[in-house]
Order: structure tokens, then sequence, then C-alpha cells
């Protein structure tokens, strides 16, 4: 049994016009992570990526979101808790860390009050044993001279101080399971590198699962053990990350990878994938990638593919998943 | 590239101090030295990359040299006139040879006018570029030249458009007027990944077709390697390393170029483990009270006495480096 298990989850958000319009974010995702692992889930805007982790972590208004299929922890199904049993699972057992440090701290009131509040109330500790803990915590995440900056408010601290301090308030419970949705997007490059060695340091020493939100495929080479690419609220193509960067087996993969620049080398012309992302409100027919594939057939305009196996344990939702493997080994 | 020595651009010695209002009123709180004396050259038709963290100056050394921002001291020469000295007819004509292509491609176009508005806007400004007959004929070209459709496209709204056409529409908007000189700020950042190589290849064929020079500012140091043919490091307001492409990220000479080169992740999970990363600690200091001496000694690794008293200036020509212990290639 696997520490987290999704299966079959859909998350639509009604339009305007009821349910015509409505947008459908995620269409049938299911992922396993397993403890002490990483996976990353990669997309781009739109691609519902955030909506996935936000619906595991249970922080979806719903209404108007409608979730339906299973979320698992533990083999422990959460989608059918009772509201209040669902907060005390999503708050103790799944932390959660947000690309926007600033917006997901309370502006008015220490940093230190903040990690002791979350201990008094979910772990009935003592306002001093709460207090001794909270300076710990961000002693944990490497801030120097912990016991002073415990008093200091959210907007004293930098960029990449304050995303520090999510992740101490993310992992003070000692949760089994790390959602971490574009951690350090909104981070200079020599900051990424620290909180990301920070978050993979936490997971070693703790042996947390961590589900990592990303667009950015440089992360998802340096810190992931296994990879689901999505596109258009599905899963197009899971692999390990040995996999995915030695021959991707989805025409959207392929066409990332090839588009991305390089730091340790100088290509000539970048190729680019035409169009840009589909709209989750108005999707085409078919496969959802096909209006941008240099593949595409008529099967592909008219049959969506579903997320299939392959060998060595991958899986692609591609008609010419077979040709792709064959052609990039 | 087809760049040539004659130079389009000098910049010398540029300064931007920003008076900050200090904590009671009448005060002053110091001043943001936000760029510091920065100098180069660029040449006709070539691309000079500009990298820094965010807090560096980039932008705001953007906005001088188009004549947005006035500098505090120091000029920026295009030819023999001098950009913040002139007035007048000399300053439209001045404008008209160097433009501006912003990051945010949702805020820089106005949402009540019409593509063709837009575009024809920098006709009304500057009526003696173009006879008013032939203007509608030149923006239909523009469109095109930029990956637009004239029939479909000019007379919709920027909401109507994705990320990467308004993109375009800024970069048409640009070449209206033929510029030598166009400065793109951060041009791609807001891009999806998919759609950030159409745009970088869009601007690589309109400098082969036109011959138009670019300042390309960016965070990401893959996209500016990519594009550049010089590049240049900056940090805490001043530049500390310049070069060719090559030579700049195979062989950094600045401790703060190979750590920031170095943070960088890697697109490549074999071999992950091996990777040296040097991790400065902390974040840069604040550019009001930047560090005496060399900037980046507090955060470098091989910082002396020497390094806190006397500051390294800008040394060398076509590879220079403002370092008092250059690492070896």
């Amino acid at each position: 049994m696997a520490l987290l298990e999704v299966e079959d989850l859909r998350v639509s958000f009604p339009g305007p016009g009821g349910d015509a319009t409505a947008v459908h974010a995620v269409n049938g995702v299911s992922l396993e992570l397993e403890p002490g692992r990483t996976l990353a889930i990669l997309g781009e805007s739109g691609s519902g990526k955030s909506v996935t982790a936000q619906a595991v972590m249970g922080i979806l208004d719903v209404p108007p979101a409608r979730v339906a299929g299973s979320v698992r922890l533990r083999g422990r199904e959460l989608l059918t808790l009772a509201p209040k049993q669902r907060d005390r699972v999503s708050g103790e057992e799944i932390g959660m860390v947000f690309q926007d440090a600033m917006a997901a701290l309370n502006p008015v009131f220490t940093v230190g009050d903040q990690l002791s509040e979350l201990l008094r109330v979910r772990r009935g500790m003592s306002r001093s044993g709460a207090r001794r803990r909270a300076v710990e915590l961000i002693d944990r995440v490497h801030i120097p001279a912990a016991k002073d900056r415990a008093r200091d408010y959210p907007h004293q601290f930098s960029g990449g101080m304050r995303q520090r301090i999510m992740i101490a308030l993310a992992i003070a419970l000692e949760p089994d399971v790390l959602i971490a949705d574009e951690p350090t997007t909104a981070l200079d490059v020599t900051v990424q590198a620290q909180v990301m060695e920070l978050i993979a340091e936490i997971q070693r020493d703790s042996g947390m699962g961590l589900l990592l939100i990303t667009h950015d495929l440089g992360v998802v080479a340096e810190v992931a053990d296994d990879v689901a690419v999505m596109y258009a609220g599905r899963i197009v193509e899971r692999a390990t990350v040995e996999q995915i960067f030695a021959g991707p087996a989805h025409p959207y993969t392929e066409g990332l990878l090839a588009s991305m620049p390089r730091i340790d080398r100088r290509d000539e012309e970048l190729y680019a994938i035409p169009g840009s992302p589909p709209n989750p409100a108005r999707l085409p027919s078919g496969c959802p990638f096909h209006l941008r594939c240099p593949r595409a057939d008529d099967v592909c305009r008219a049959t969506l593919p579903a997320l299939e196996p392959l060998p060595a344990g991958r899986a692609s939702a591609c008609h010419h998943r077979e040709e792709l493997l064959h052609v990039s080994h | 590239m087809s760049a040539t020595d004659e130079r389009v651009l000098r910049v010398e010695n540029l300064v931007r101090h920003f008076p900050v209002k200090g904590r009671l009123p009448f005060t002053s709180g110091g001043v943001v030295k936000a760029v510091d004396g920065v100098s180069f050259d660029l040449r006709r038709g070539e691309t000079l990359g500009v990298v820094g963290e965010s807090g560096c100056g980039k932008s705001t050394l953007a906005r001088m040299l188009v004549g947005l921002e006035r500098p505090t001291s120091g000029e920026v020469r295009f030819g023999d006139a001098v950009v913040h000295a002139a007035r007048g007819r000399d300053l439209r004509a001045l404008r008209r040879r160097i433009q501006i292509v912003l990051q945010d491609p949702y805020t820089s176009l106005n949402p009540r006018r019409t593509v063709r508005e837009i575009l024809l806007q920098p006709f009304e400004i500057h009526p003696d570029a173009l006879d008013r007959k032939r203007r509608l004929d030149r923006i239909r070209e523009l469109l095109d030249l930029v990956g637009l459709d004239p029939s479909v496209h000019l007379d919709r709204y920027p909401h109507q458009f994705s990320g990467g056409q308004r993109q375009r529409i800024g970069i048409a908007r640009a070449l209206a007027l033929q510029p030598d000189v166009i400065v793109c700020d951060e041009p791609v950042s807001a891009l999806d990944v998919s759609v950030q190589a159409q745009v970088v290849n869009l601007l690589e064929r309109l400098q082969r077709e036109l011959g138009v020079a670019y300042v390309f500012i960016a965070h990401d140091l893959s996209v500016v390697r990519h594009i550049s043919d010089r590049v240049a490091v900056m940090y805490l307001g001043k530049l500390v390393e310049s070069g060719p492409e090559a030579t700049l990220y195979d062989a950094p000479a600045h401790p703060y170029t190979k750590a920031l080169l170095s943070a960088v992740p890697v697109p490549e999970p074999v071999g992950r483990g091996d990777r040296r990363r040097i991790l400065l600690a902390g974040d840069p200091p604040s550019p009001v009270n930047p560090p005496s001496g060399c900037r980046f000694r507090t955060r470098c690794w091989q910082a002396t006495e020497t390094c806190a008293t006397t500051e390294p200036p800008l040394a060398g020509d076509e590879r220079a480096v403002a370092c008092h212990y250059p690492l070896a290639a």
C-alpha cells in the first residue's frame, strides 16, 4: 500500500453558464507516492497541477468546486471524511508549502506566534513549550539567530527566509506527506538552490513523501525520483526521472525538453512547440495536445488516448507512444 | 550574428540613486544605490545579455537606456547624442532609435485599444516616420513579421490573445519605427515554458533579418546564454564581470558568476549527486548600505582584508572582471 494514492481524481468548477461552460481542471488523475520518494508533477499554467495538489490537500472550496474520485492516505479515504476530520488529517498528516510566502503567512503576527499557535492548537502544547519548539523549528530551517527572529513579522524577512518559515510551519506537525507547490518559483536562483537543498535535507531526515508541483524541468531533474507530466488536466506521461530525460514517451514532454535552452551548452535554434496551452474551459476533441503535435493524425483528432502502460513501469497517453519510445532510444 | 564593430550605444559610468524617506517626517533614510557606475558598449546588430538577481538594478538600467529614467550621473550615448541631454525634437528622434519590450504582456498593452490602434500609435507620436497612407500596410507587415495574422488579429483587443501572442504584439510595437536598439527587460519570464522558445526564436530571427541590436535583461541564465553574443553580470548595482557568452559561461572569472552558474538546475538527472554546487550563504545585502570594498565580499568564500577595504575596478576590455582574485580558467 502506497503512502498516498490518488485515483481517477476529477475537479471541475461551474462556469458562468452552468454545466455547459464548466471548467474541467482535473480530468482523471491517478498517482502514487511512497515514503521518502519525490514525485514531481510537471506542467504549465492551466494544466491542473495546482488544482490537483489543492484537491489532495483538501483546501478547495466545495462547492463551487466539484471533486470526484479517491484520495487515500495510508489506505484511508480522505474525500468522504467529514469536514472536521478532513481538516485534522490535512493539517497534521499532510503539510503544504506555497509559492507566495507573503500571502500564505499572516502579516500581523510574528512568525514565532504563528508557529506556537499551531503547536498549541494541534498538539495541545503549553505556551512556553510551544515557544521553545517554535524556536527549534526556525533553527531547523537554518535561519540564523532563531530566538530573535521568532519575534519578527513576515515582512521583516527576505523572500528566501519567508519560504523557510513556511517550510517550518509545514513540517511543524511532522506530516507524512509534504506538498510543495512551486516552492522556489518566486526566488532568485542562488536562493532557490538553498531552499531545494533544505527541503531535500528535511526529507532525508524524516522520510516523508514529497509531492513537488513545478513547471521547471531543471528543478525536476535535480530533485525528483518520479515524474508525472500533466497537460490539460490529465497525466500524459509517467516515468522515473532518468527515463523521462533519457527518452520521453509523449510528444509534449519531448517538445518541452527540446524547447529548453541549456546552461551547459549553446544550441543554434530552439525547438518551439507551436501554439499555446488549451483553455481548460474549451478543450479540443480527441487528444488535447493534437493541435500542437507534429505527430497528430486522424485518430488523435477523434479519440482521446488513455494513459497506457509501457515497458519498465512507465506509461504514456499517446496513440504513438510505442514508436516514440522506439525513436528516442 | 551580424554584429559589426560600430558602437550603437555607449554607456559611461551610469549611476541612479533613489532617495529613501526616513522613519520620521523630513528626515532622510539614505539612498538606494540601484545602479552605481555601469559602463558598456553595444555594437550594431549584437545581443548583450545582462543577468543578475532581483534588486541588482537591471530594470533601472533598462529604464535609463531608453530614457524613461533620468540618471543621477553618467551618460548614455547614441551615436553623437547624449540620451538624457536631448530635448524636444532631438529627444523624439532619439526615442525612435531605442525601443523597449517589457516583461508583462498583460499590463504593457492598453486593454481598451485594438491591435490596430496600439500599432498605429508610434506613428501618431512620430508622424514624420511614415506617410499616413502607408501606415496600415506597415502595421500589417509588422504583424506578419512577428507571426500574427493581420487579416484576423488586427481588430482584436489584448485580452483576446494568449501571453505569447501579446508579447509578439509588444515586439511588433517596438519594431514599428525601425529602431537600432531594443532593450528587452525580462521579455520571456512571464511566459509558459513551451511558449518561451517561440519568442526567443522570433527575437533571433528578427535580429538576423533587421540587424537590430538587443540589450537582453533577464534572470534566467540559460535563456541569456542562448540568445547573447556577450554577457554582463550585475551585482548590487555594478557589473562584476563581462565577456563573450562562451568564455563567461565555460570559464567564469568572478566568484559571483561562478556561484550563480552553479546554482542553475541542470536538466539532466544522470550524475546529479556528483555535481558540485556553490551554495551562497544568505541573500544579497541591501543596496541602501552596500558592503565596503567589494560588494560581493560578504557572500564570497575567498574574501580577504583587501576585499573589505579596496573596491576592485572592472578591469579588462573584451573580457572584464571586477575581482582582486579572479578565478583561473
